[in-house]
């Protein structure tokens, strides 16, 4: 599929970015003239990921995460990398209230946001080199 | 995040206004604490009206802070949640532990 356009960018492993990211994601995304659910939703999946590679893929400590959006016709994929600790299990990370930081007030349901919030929805990750997480959104209009 | 709190005998409100993620929901977190371990809170009740965005760290926020209230002999409610809230509340089930509305 041909590509409309394309960014990409890189922040500190920080809480306050979580925000940030789902405010980039949602310009660059308006374009596609998103209805006000759909972007929503989007916004929710993209929270979910930044939050994990913060939490869980460094741990609380200094990285840096990567973010790319590309645009097709009436579709946004986002793709979101960490080079953190990476998952051990991923089958058993997506289970619906599966968490490993249960201590941090963890509800366990980012990947079930991640997958019924967008159209499709990736996980690879692997043991000390990081998670990368691609997910596909359709916009109706 | 903007926290407000009015307190009524043992009924605690509390309302929310900004975006709850897993930034803010620390904060929230430590204010409803530190007021139900200064004063004996039986029911305490979040008003999301002016929340405009949550994900699931506002669900753990929630279900701690619910699990805590619940060890107090309390209960817990949620009023005012927009759609886009509704849609993450009801994902996570919490809708069959307090009441929303
Ligand atoms: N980027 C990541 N790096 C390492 N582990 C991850 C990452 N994302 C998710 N995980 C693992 O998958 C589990 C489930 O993630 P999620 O569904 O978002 O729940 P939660 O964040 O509430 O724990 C996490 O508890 C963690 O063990
Ligand atoms: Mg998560």
């Amino acid at each position: 599929m041909q590509s409309i356009n394309r960014m990409k960018i890189e922040f500190d492993s920080k809480s306050t970015n979580e925000a940030f990211a789902r405010v980039v994601v949602a310009a660059f995304a308006a374009q596609l003239d998103p209805t006000l659910e759909e972007l929503a939703d989007l916004k929710t999946a993209v929270s979910e990921a930044v939050t994990n590679a913060i939490i869980h893929g460094y741990e609380n400590k200094p990285g840096t995460i990567y973010m790319e959006c590309v645009l097709y016709t009436g579709e946004i994929m986002v793709v979101i990398e960490d080079k953190g600790v990476g998952i051990e299990d991923i089958e058993k990370a997506r289970i619906p209230s599966y968490t490993t930081k249960p201590e941090l007030e963890r509800s366990g349901l980012g990947f079930s946001i991640m997958e019924s919030f967008t159209d499709s929805f990736e996980i690879e990750s692997s043991m000390g080199s990081g998670t990368k997480i691609t997910m596909k959104k359709k916009f109706t209009t | 995040m903007d926290i407000t709190v009015q307190q009524e005998k043992s009924v605690l409100t509390v309302f929310l206004k900004g975006e709850l993620d897993h930034h803010t929901a620390s904060k929230i977190k430590d204010t409803i604490d530190l007021l139900m371990l200064e004063s004996s809170v039986k029911m305490l009740i979040l008003d999301m009206s002016e929340v405009t965005f949550m994900d699931s760290s506002g669900i753990g926020m929630i279900a701690g802070r619910y699990r805590r209230v619940k060890s107090l002999g309390g209960s817990m409610s949620i009023r005012n949640a927009n759609k886009v809230i509704s849609k993450v509340l009801k994902m996570s089930g919490i809708n069959q532990l307090m009441k929303i509305s």
